[in-house]
């Protein structure tokens, strides 16, 4: 399915508390429309997301796809945790319309290095890195 | 992988099943799982439309004349299919929503159209039946009250599990995976008139949620038997302020006659306790409306039980809704029926309640007055409806729900919080 084959880059977001895409997240404008999450407002399309974890509803994944279709999607998603909602929403999404939105598990420790609202790339395998350049928010390169 | 599922893969029962079997592997390695296990039941959530991208989906997984391979429940859709005239959004998004739904029932899903298919008595899994459930709600209830096993299988990965009929051994599947590694207990400042109100569940659900996050909790000191409404409740909150699958409530889950069954005798993580300002504190968090206007009083959330519907009329006693609130309660179609024979419908409908099947009032556009202030019962409702439907919320007890909608406003009754 041509998982795994591209890298991505985007400016890092930390979310200060997990959050479900459905309900959390509008795939027609990107941004974070949950009242109770405390960065309500934000915008998620194009970040490297951080989340403690994630949480809430299954349809998260549909949400994801939608976003995805729409040009509206995170250009990746960091957790401290696995999410099989987010990594089958990101699957799906890559098999109908071939864009990858990887969806990574990173240690508290690497976090703590690499999550100071720097511009990420995340290989093909899945390595996180600073980004060479800061000026390709959000595009995705080629390996 | 079985030979049988290699033949799936390598697309011997089609593309669309080839597909869903590449999702199924895809889950398998995400979760660290040797092997894969039949299912005996799916309950799928897919059929929700959440945009062009859900029919995209189900239209490369219908390719080949895709059929599920196990007794399939639908979870709730865009809009209610025998009362259509209640949606109140626009037309493409309905007809949509229409579309979706049936193109689920075409696979071979029965249509259920509910967020509680553990309502169904020919729906239920038995204690330990290995299953694919989606709707969070539905998924911590069927691991925690029936004891039989899921894992959250969100959208796409509940209906490839159940066209496959194949899941990934792994997580709660897994009888070690299911124990608690955290026990929480209400604090002695919890007053019993508390303890034993229905408007303990849904508050102590959310704090479940932040608490234990996506770890499984035991929930220690509650009376024995708790009903399956108010468990409900509990697991419908939880699963939305965190990403609780399961939860044991000692005396009332199957898997936890006591906490060391619970925690299958081995030592907690943490035990924690629960006060009485902490839940408090989160009731109000649910609540982001003041004062005692209101517009609309929302329940059945998740859908209502026989037993629920009931409820409601009993409450009522013959009252009738205030001619300036608008009353909808949400249930399955099926618990429809049932209530229609047993003359609860009629009785409810005189009372001037709405009742509306197959989807849910704060994912369909359906309350006339949607910015509210929307009172409910339901610390799901609460939860979601204010970034769903830009609604404002006032969160009470069934009790206060019921009669501020007869009086056309807000009434408390602080008595169970022991009065503030």
């Amino acid at each position: 399915m041509g998982w795994g084959v591209t890298a991505v880059t985007g400016r890092v977001l930390v979310l200060d508390e997990p959050l479900s895409l459905w309900g959390g997240m509008d795939p027609a404008t990107g941004r974070l429309i949950d009242p109770h999450h405390p960065q309500h407002g934000a915008l998620l399309a194009g970040r490297v997301v951080f989340m403690p974890s994630a949480k809430g509803s299954s349809s998260s994944a549909s949400v994801l796809a939608e976003a995805v279709r729409a040009g509206t999607a995170p250009a990746a998603f960091l957790l401290s945790e696995p999410d099989l909602i987010l990594e089958i929403g990101s699957a799906v999404a890559e098999e109908l319309y071939g864009i990858r939105v990887p969806v990574h598990v990173i240690s508290p420790q690497r976090a703590s290095v690499i999550l100071d609202g720097s511009e990420l790339r995340i290989g093909p395998r899945g390595g996180v890195t600073r980004a060479p350049r800061a000026s390709d928010t959000g595009s995705r390169g080629t390996p | 992988m079985s030979s049988r599922d290699r033949e799936l893969l390598a697309g011997g029962d089609g593309a669309g099943t080839a597909f869903a079997m590449r999702l199924v592997v895809r889950a398998a390695r995400a979760t660290g799982a040797t092997h894969l296990i039949d299912i005996t039941g799916a309950h799928v959530d897919s059929c929700l439309y959440h945009g062009k991208a859900t029919l995209d989906f189900v239209d490369r997984l219908a390719d080949g004349g895709t059929r599920v391979r196990v007794p399939t429940t639908l979870n709730v859709g865009a809009l209610d299919l025998m009362h259509p005239e209640l949606y109140r959004g626009d037309r493409r998004t309905a007809t949509a929503g229409r579309k979706l739904m049936n193109r689920y029932r075409a696979l071979g899903a029965r249509p259920t159209y509910t967020c509680a298919p553990y309502q169904l008595a020919d729906a239920r899994p038995a204690l330990g039946e290995q299953v694919a459930w989606g709707e969070s709600n539905a998924i911590a209830f069927c691991n925690s009250v029936l004891g039989a096993r899921t894992n959250r299988y969100g959208d796409f990965l509940d209906v490839a599990a159940a066209v496959t009929g194949r899941v990934p051994d792994a997580g709660l599947h897994r009888t070690e995976n299911r124990r608690a590694t955290l026990v929480l207990r209400l604090a002695d400042d919890v007053p019993t008139a508390l303890r034993d109100s229905d408007v303990l569940f849904p508050v102590l659900g959310i704090v479940l949620g932040r608490r234990a996050g996506s770890s499984v909790a035991v929930i220690d000191g509650l009376a024995r038997d708790q009903s399956e409404d108010r468990l409900k409740a509990l697991g419908a909150a939880a699963a939305s302020s965190g990403a609780v699958a399961m939860f044991h409530v000692t005396g009332s889950t199957p898997e936890a006659a006591s906490v060391d069954d619970a925690l299958q005798r081995r030592p907690p993580l943490a035990v924690e306790l629960i006060s009485l300002a902490e839940l408090r504190a989160a009731r109000d968090e649910l609540s982001t409306a003041v004062g005692e206007r209101l517009a609309a009083v929302a329940l059945g959330t998740p859908h209502a039980s026989l037993a629920e519907l009931e409820r409601y009329a009993v409450m009522l006693g013959g009252r009738r809704i205030h001619d300036d609130v608008e009353c909808l309660i949400s249930t399955g179609r099926d618990v429809l029926a049932a209530a229609s024979e047993r003359g609860i419908t009629e009785r409810l409908r005189e009372a001037g309640v709405e009742l509306l099947v197959d989807t849910c009032s704060y994912v369909a556009p359906t309350l006339r007055a949607s910015s509210g202030p929307v009172m409910t019962d339901s610390g799901k409702w609460a939860y979601y409806a204010p970034g769903n439907i830009g609604a404002a919320v006032v969160f009470g007890s069934t009790a206060e729900c019921i009669r501020s909608a007869v009086a056309g406003r807000v009434v408390r009754d602080q008595a169970p919080w022991g009065g503030a």
